[in-house]
């Protein structure tokens, strides 16, 4: 991407962030504050303790509607659509023909609405919408909404505080989502996020959006939160971060998205890229992507070679940095299958030494969600 | 007497007779962000001016630190392995990087002088 500053779009809360000191980045065609005066690792670790507040405007927002969107929306994703009850909010992966990940998304199916609420990727969202709109072409219509605006409150105090600016939300369990009103705006909330942590994502009006995050960063335990710490913060939670720890030359398996895929769905092969997808359910993927703990505290980035202890190279850092949680260097990767088990020690090559690092279980840092009881 | 010169990757040199103390300047650490790791070069190793000496790591990013000046490394301020967020809390005092014997002092005297350095980021 080429990005100059003339041409970057600002999203609603552009003159907050100005006014917050935000220290603004080009990101995917916008300019982001990748951070405030506290700092990454502050915000980082406010977040985890309190609660943060995250403008994600950027992100592409749309409505499905038709005779029956779940069901055309199936013919791109092999997530259960179908099966998403009333209310609910279900992650998915946007597939090829060959199976590759064009991209990580959300569906809502809001109660007693017939058209799917999707939220997919900033720099993803022009090829996805005209992806899906082409595919699903006289099935079902894609309406993008760039009017709306999309704010993420995270962290365990984000129940409380919302709850002062929308009396019941705190009710809602992990992954629910309907339409209320936040400090007086109608807004569509879900309680999902991409920190690991509690929360909940706001969908409001862009005309809305700097009254409500002024009315929630009022609130003593919030603290504005860039892009820098939403990166660590999602590390350490395990979660991909689309054209890093996947693209399309990655499928669900080799990705170790397999839980995103619909049990039905399996069973009935009847999604894009089914015959690389099926072959790899049944014999494996020759590729896995993997967590890695490396040893001592220096951070193995983005494109760090993983080798064996022959000094093989048999894989490649895809995230990577240092998880102030953790208080420790953390990677995610794809290696070779043979060497995906939790517990294989590997090495890292970081400026042409080796360093050594252990295969571990994701998330990094326990999830917080909190879910429905049983 | 000491004096302190600075370079455009934003390290500062400070010069005690044939001594010079390495580090990198506040406008560098406030950029970088918080330091979570630094690699520091072993005494003895020969570095030239210019050359890569050591690495500076924050949460999103890493960057090289260049010796200003030619020279024998002659100590490394090994208390940042364990403190590394004193590049931010002290970055041209107790936040420096390593030291240097000297090789010739043309390089040291090539350097901006703290007016200079302050003019150069200005125009950042």
């Amino acid at each position: 991407m080429t990005d100059t500053n003339d041409d970057l779009k600002f999203t609603p809360l552009h003159a907050l962030h100005l006014e917050l000191g935000g220290k603004m980045v080009p990101f995917a065609g916008y300019a982001m504050p990748v951070q405030y005066p506290a700092g990454v690792l502050k915000e980082h670790l406010h977040t985890r303790e309190k609660a943060g507040l995250f403008d994600v405007s950027h992100m592409g927002q749309a409505f499905l509607s038709g005779s029956d969107p779940a069901r055309a929306l199936e013919s791109v994703t092999p997530a259960d659509i179908q099966g998403i009850p009333e209310g609910m909010q279900r992650y998915g992966l946007l597939l090829s023909d060959e199976g590759g990940i064009k991209d990580d998304f959300m569906t809502t199916r809001l109660a007693g609405e017939p058209a799917l609420y999707l939220v997919v990727n900033a720099a993803m969202k022009d090829a996805d919408f005209a992806y899906i709109a082409q595919m699903l072409k006289g099935q079902a219509q894609l309406a993008p909404a760039p009017e709306r605006a999309l704010l993420a409150l995270q962290g365990p105090l984000a129940a409380d505080v919302l709850e002062r600016h929308s009396p019941g939300i705190s009710e809602m369990t992990f992954m629910q989502a309907k339409r209320v009103t936040v400090a007086g705006a109608p807004a569509i909330v879900s309680r999902t996020g991409y920190t690991g942590e509690d929360g909940f994502e706001i969908s409001i009006d862009g005309k809305d959006a700097e009254k409500v995050a002024r009315a929630l960063l009022a609130e003593a335990e919030v603290l504005p939160i860039g892009l820098g710490a939403r990166d660590s913060l999602r590390l350490e939670a395990g979660l991909c971060l689309y054209g890093h720890d996947m693209d399309d030359s990655i499928d669900p398996v080799e990705a170790n998205l397999l839980w995103s895929m619909g049990k039905r769905r399996k069973e009935a092969r009847d999604y894009p890229g089914a015959g690389r997808i099926g072959k790899h359910l049944q014999d494996g993927a020759g590729k896995k992507r993997i967590g890695l703990r490396p040893e001592g505290r220096a951070p193995a980035r983005e494109g760090t070679e993983i080798a064996d202890k022959t000094g093989r190279v048999i894989g490649r850092v895809t995230s990577g940095g240092f998880g102030p949680s953790l208080n420790a260097p953390l990677a995610m990767g794809y290696v070779e299958k043979e060497f995906a088990a939790n517990g294989t020690k590997l090495d890292l090559i970081v400026r042409g030494k080796a360093l050594g690092a252990e295969v571990v279980a994701m998330p990094f840092v326990p999830n917080r969600y909190k879910r429905a009881k049983k | 007497m000491s004096e302190v010169r600075f370079t455009d990757q934003h390290e500062w040199v400070r010069l005690e007779g044939d001594e010079a103390t390495v580090g990198i300047t506040r406008h560098a650490a406030e950029q970088l962000g918080d330091v979570v790791f630094v690699e520091l070069p072993q005494a003895g190793r020969k570095v030239g001016a210019g050359g890569e000496a050591a690495v500076v790591e924050s949460v999103k990013a890493a960057s090289e630190v260049y010796a200003p000046v030619g020279g024998e490394v002659t100590a490394a301020n090994s208390a940042l392995e364990a403190e590394p967020a004193k590049v931010n809390e002290d970055p041209e005092g107790a936040g420096w990087f390593f030291k240097l014997k000297l090789s010739d002092k043309a390089e040291f005297a090539k350097l901006m002088d703290a007016a200079a350095y302050q003019e150069f980021v200005k125009g950042l």
